[in-house]
């Protein structure tokens, strides 16, 4: 069971939260300049790194805003990302 | 040899421990169940001897060691009966062919449906099965019953079973037993398997593959075939391939040793558990991934809750049964919920991965197709669906519904 910092609500239990895959993934700027391979990229492959992996989280049961941290996938260990506050609005 | 784990000896050894050779004409990373079955069949049916399995832990400590040994082949799509039932297959000649007991049990599979449209697509997928020449068959709670009086078909649970598909061919294997009897026979057959030798990364020459960089130093290939499982992509990653893996904590748990009452194996998708018993009397269970990446082999306890209360909920007598262990795997998912398994961007160098949460009922199947494109260089037919390329050309083979479980 992860203990997950939400940035607004603290430290909060793993259930309260849903998982939202690798962060900073980018809608491709000119969509229309995309071959193939590189469309097949962009929906289907994301970082699987065995160490550190910048993900988002949603506080579903909590504040419902998105947030990013970066998690050791091997430890679990997990510290916010920085600027952690970028999400707010 | 036929074992009979209660009065034979155990052999002195199953296989030799040999230091590692300086080249081989094929290694393969992974000794779990899948590098044990490429293993087998290259020697068996291609001729092909010379070969290293590389295992960074102990053979067959992986996934293989973890699973819940489910057996099946009732999967929707005309590529993935074809790739399972062949399996299923080779399952029911396995055990003399490789002269070695191993408690293959073909005792039944019954996936429940709970919902209107989830009996729909079940016996959609039902009707499939029997177009693609697969077995089976739609019961009704009462046909249910009758199969496994255990469990719960009243219409009191909160999801009542409205009915079930049941495959009469399906049922379970003694993981371990699997592993140490193909590994015996590869060792007979010259195989070397190689433990606590870590692959770390590759020497390349142009667009080939010469050898691998391991804890125990650099060991020279023909060809390389890598059966790593849920960290496939950690090796894939240092050749610049990118693979559409995520690798995630797969649980499964076993009670105390009860006396035998579940008759079969119960798979649900909407409550979400599946149990079966094991021969010498656990109840083993098993459910979905955390929805997290994760390699700790180690997974989150409210996953276990859910699948127990489930299992509680469909077994009112399991309700006072003592869970005795936990564990967790590492298992590869892909987007479409099927394995990869064909040629790389490197000339001599293959994959086998993404068989995520339900790859062991594919173990001499995927040996089998596996050895076939190592050997030969091409895929199988039966593989040829299954490679990387579809992820460019959308040709996808998406069994997240039909796979039985949520990935
Ligand atoms: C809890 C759980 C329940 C499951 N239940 C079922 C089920 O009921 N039915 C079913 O069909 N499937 C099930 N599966 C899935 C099944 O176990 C896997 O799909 C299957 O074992 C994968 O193939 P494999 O045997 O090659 O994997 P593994 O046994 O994991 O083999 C891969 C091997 O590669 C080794 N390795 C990895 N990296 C390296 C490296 N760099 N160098 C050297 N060696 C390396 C690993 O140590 C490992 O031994 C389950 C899995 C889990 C975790
Ligand atoms: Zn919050």
């Amino acid at each position: 069971m992860l203990l997950i910092r939400c940035p607004w609500c603290g430290d909060r239990d793993e259930v309260e939260f849903r998982y939202g895959g690798q962060a900073d993934v980018a809608y491709p700027t000119d969509p229309h300049e995309l071959d193939d391979t590189e469309w097949g990229n962009f929906l289907f492959v994301r970082a699987n790194p065995m160490g550190a992996l910048t993900e988002r989280w949603v506080h579903t049961a909590g504040c419902r805003r998105w947030f990013s941290v970066v998690r050791d996938t091997a430890t679990n260990e997990m510290t916010p990302d920085i600027p952690q506050r970028r999400e707010s609005r | 040899m036929v074992v009979d784990g209660h009065t034979s000896p155990a052999p002195d050894r199953l296989w030799r421990n040999p230091e590692p050779k300086s080249n081989y004409d094929v290694v393969i990373v992974g000794a779990g169940g899948h590098g044990l079955a490429t293993a087998y069949y290259l020697a068996r049916n291609h001729g092909v001897t010379d070969i290293a399995v590389l295992e960074r832990g102990w053979l067959a400590g992986g996934n293989m060691a973890r699973n819940t040994t489910i057996i099946r082949s009732n999967y929707l799509l005309d590529a993935s009966a074809a790739l399972y039932d062949h399996a299923l297959r080779l399952w029911e000649e396995l055990p003399e062919e490789l002269d070695h007991e191993f408690q293959f049990s073909q005792c039944g599979v019954l996936n429940l449906a709970h919902t209107e449209q989830e009996a729909r697509d079940a016996r959609r997928r039902a009707f499939a099965n029997e177009l693609n020449g697969v077995d089976a068959e739609w019961l009704t709670p009462d046909e249910i019953a009758e199969v496994c009086p255990i469990l719960d078909t009243s219409p009191r649970l909160r999801y009542p079973v409205l009915g079930a598909t049941y495959q009469r061919r399906a049922g379970v294997a003694k993981h371990d037993l699997v592993a140490w009897a193909l590994a015996r026979k590869c060792d007979e057959m010259g195989v070397d398997f190689i433990q606590n030798c870590e692959v770390t990364g590759f020497v390349t020459a142009g667009d080939r593959v010469t050898g691998v960089h391991t804890n125990r130093g650099t060991i020279g290939a023909g060809r390389v075939g890598l059966a790593a499982a849920g960290r496939t992509s950690v090796l894939t990653d240092t050749l610049g391939i990118s693979l559409p893996l995520q690798s995630h904590p797969l649980q499964a748990m076993a009670s105390e040793i009860l006396e035998p009452v579940h008759p079969c194996v119960v798979m649900s998708n909407h409550v979400h558990v599946y149990t079966s018993q094991a021969h010498k009397g656990e109840l083993v269970l098993g459910a979905g991934i955390d929805t997290h990446n994760g390699y700790a082999q180690r997974g989150s306890v409210h996953v276990i809750e859910n699948q127990l209360a489930a299992a509680v909920e469909l077994f009112p007598i399991f309700g006072r049964a003592h869970l005795l262990r936990t564990w967790a795997g590492t298992v590869d998912v892909t987007p479409d919920a099927s394995p990869i398994i064909g040629p790389t961007p490197y000339e001599n160098l293959f994959v086998n991965c993404g068989w995520g949460t339900g790859g062991f009922k594919a173990t001499p199947g995927a040996g089998w197709v596996f050895a076939h494109t190592i050997a030969t260089g091409a895929p199988h037919p039966l593989n040829e669906p299954y490679g990387m390329e579809r992820f460019t050309s959308g040709a996808l083979i998406d069994e997240h519904g039909a796979a039985a479980v949520a990935h």
